[in-house]
């Protein structure tokens, strides 16, 4: 699919984009959200950790959700308002609880490989909900907001 | 930008040298490889020079977990030196800043091992 622009006033608008099941994937929701954070004029201090938490966020459907399985899409929808950036990503995997996740800051987790994902992204966003897509998947959304 | 990786002899201490960027994929399998091999080969005793690392994923930072464990395992030690302001944020966010030493000078990075 094509990516779909909606663009509203100037800088403001969104756009949707379909994308494939692979790495590539990662990078180029990064570009698409970095681009839409300077356009809303978030701190250029902030947008490496927003894009960390995005790369987190597509990681996770790509590797975990869709399992790089090429009948299977990652969804990204990007919203740039007046004050927020808000992000849409979904996948067509079988779906997880947040709070099946174990803490990756308990003592007993600290040196586990893996886990920290979510952790990077609840600390670089000012919103983070994950829940079920329908008919099949996860879909998490993230916001990060122009400081008062 | 891809991750790079050479390593050179500081006394008996093995600096390896990274830039780039250790993300899930090539880079942070690379990492895991040149880390497993010179544990295998015997080096005890490594400091990890991130100066020119850019960018650390989470998948990045679960390989130098793991890297660490394998040094561990096979009686050596991992350091890390010259961390920039952003990954020593992730070692913050993610408590790792109790399990890793840190340095910003290689001398004395290099001492410490004595």
């Amino acid at each position: 699919m094509a990516p779909q622009d909606h663009t509203a006033a100037a800088g403001t608008g969104s756009s949707e984009h379909l994308l494939d099941s692979t790495l590539e994937t990662i990078d180029t929701a990064e570009a698409l959200v970095t681009e839409a954070a300077q356009r809303l004029g978030i701190d250029e201090d902030d947008i490496p950790g927003l894009g960390m938490a995005i790369r987190e966020c597509v990681a996770n459907a790509v590797v975990h959700g869709n399992r790089y399985s090429t009948k299977k899409k990652v969804y990204l929808k990007v919203w740039v308002g007046e004050r927020s950036l808000e992000v849409l990503v979904g996948d067509e995997g079988d779906g997880f609880a947040v709070t099946d996740v174990p803490d990756p800051l308990a003592e007993e987790n600290l040196m586990k490989q893996s886990g920290r994902g979510i952790l990077l992204i609840r600390a670089f966003v000012d919103e983070f909900v994950v829940r079920k897509r329908e008919p099949q998947g996860t879909e998490v959304r993230l916001v990060k907001h122009l400081p008062q | 930008m891809s991750l790079n990786m050479t390593t050179r002899q500081v006394g008996d201490v093995t600096v390896i040298d990274a830039s780039g960027r250790i993300t899930l994929g090539e880079g942070s399998s690379a990492f895991r490889d040149m880390v497993r091999d010179l544990a295998s080969q015997g080096h005890k005793k490594l400091l990890l020079n991130l100066g020119d690392v850019s960018y650390i994923d989470s998948s990045g930072i679960g390989e130098m977990v793991s890297g660490f464990t394998t040094v561990t395992n096979h009686g050596g030690m991992l350091k890390l030196l010259g961390l920039n302001k952003r990954v020593k944020d992730l070692l913050q966010i993610t408590k790792l800043y109790t399990v890793f030493e840190v340095f910003d000078d290689e001398a004395e990075g290099v001492r410490s091992f004595q």
